[in-house]
């Protein structure tokens, strides 16, 4: 191997200016990781108290419509589209696309547009329809 | 440059980049990503139109192919893919080499074990009596 010299390491949160594109960057990694470490969890959970039986269900249905549960759902599901949309985003830049400044801008402030109204209409249905 | 091997040959011979490595690793979470579009999204959808989120429900629901399969899949490439973004993570952050490996091999333990569980509650959903 090459001799190893000091190399600059990504990535430098506290030297970026904030702006859409690093934006929607960091939120990618936010969201993946909250979707890893907390939705994983809550599938795994969801899954085990299914097969458990009605009693363990019930038990975590009951936790899920605490107002607690209901806004780290809520969370899940705003980091579920953040990261499908800026995910998106992503895989388009990785053909050699959407370079330019301002259709890059305008894609990454639209993948927070589009996290918030889908995860907004998501929850008012959710919640008109428990009613 | 071949699918599965994307260093650059000029990268390879200098063993560039944080982790020294990676192309078939970052081919892999791509993969896994469009593998995830579309599971996620059935996955919602379900979630919505099925008629109540109850017991009963659910179970029936997770107890036919359509939903078991597909639910089967959502978890190993969830479980996946989460692991493969973790390890872009760590080796970011971690710098170490002894201390990027534990933390990594711990996420490995820990990802292929939640797995296991989610798939055995989901087998017992699906067989179970």
């Amino acid at each position: 191997m090459a001799e190893q010299r000091e190399r600059p390491l990504s990535p430098h949160l506290g030297i970026w200016r904030w702006g859409p594109g690093m934006a929607a960057s960091i939120f990618h990694r936010i969201s993946g990781g909250a979707l890893t470490v907390a939705g994983l969890a809550a599938l795994t959970w969801w899954l085990l108290a299914l097969a458990k039986g009605a009693d363990a269900y019930g038990d975590f249905l009951a936790i899920a419509k605490t107002w607690v549960g209901v806004v780290v759902l809520i969370g899940l599901t705003w980091a579920f589209f953040q990261h499908l949309f800026s995910g998106i985003r992503h895989l388009v830049m990785d053909t050699g696309q959407n370079f330019d400044l301002r259709p890059n801008n305008a894609f990454a402030l639209l993948t927070f547009v589009g996290s918030v109204v889908v995860t907004a209409a998501l929850w008012f249905y959710l919640l008109g329809a428990a009613k | 440059m071949s699918l599965g091997d994307s260093s650059t040959e000029l990268g390879k011979v200098r063993g560039l980049g944080s982790a020294r490595e990676g192309g078939e690793h970052w081919i892999s979470e791509r993969v896994s990503s469009l593998a995830l579009l579309l599971l996620g999204v059935w996955l919602i959808a379900s979630l919505l139109f099925l008629p109540a989120l109850d017991y009963a429900t659910v179970r029936e629901w997770l107890r036919s192919p359509l939903g078991a399969v597909p639910m089967a899949l959502f978890v190993i490439t969830s479980f996946y893919h989460g692991l493969d973004g973790m390890k872009v993570v760590v080796d970011d952050y971690v710098h170490e080499p002894g201390n990027n490996f534990a933390l990594n091999t711990l996420l490995l333990f820990v990802a292929v074990g939640g797995a296991s569980f989610a798939l055995f509650a989901l087998a017992k959903i699906a067989f179970g009596g």
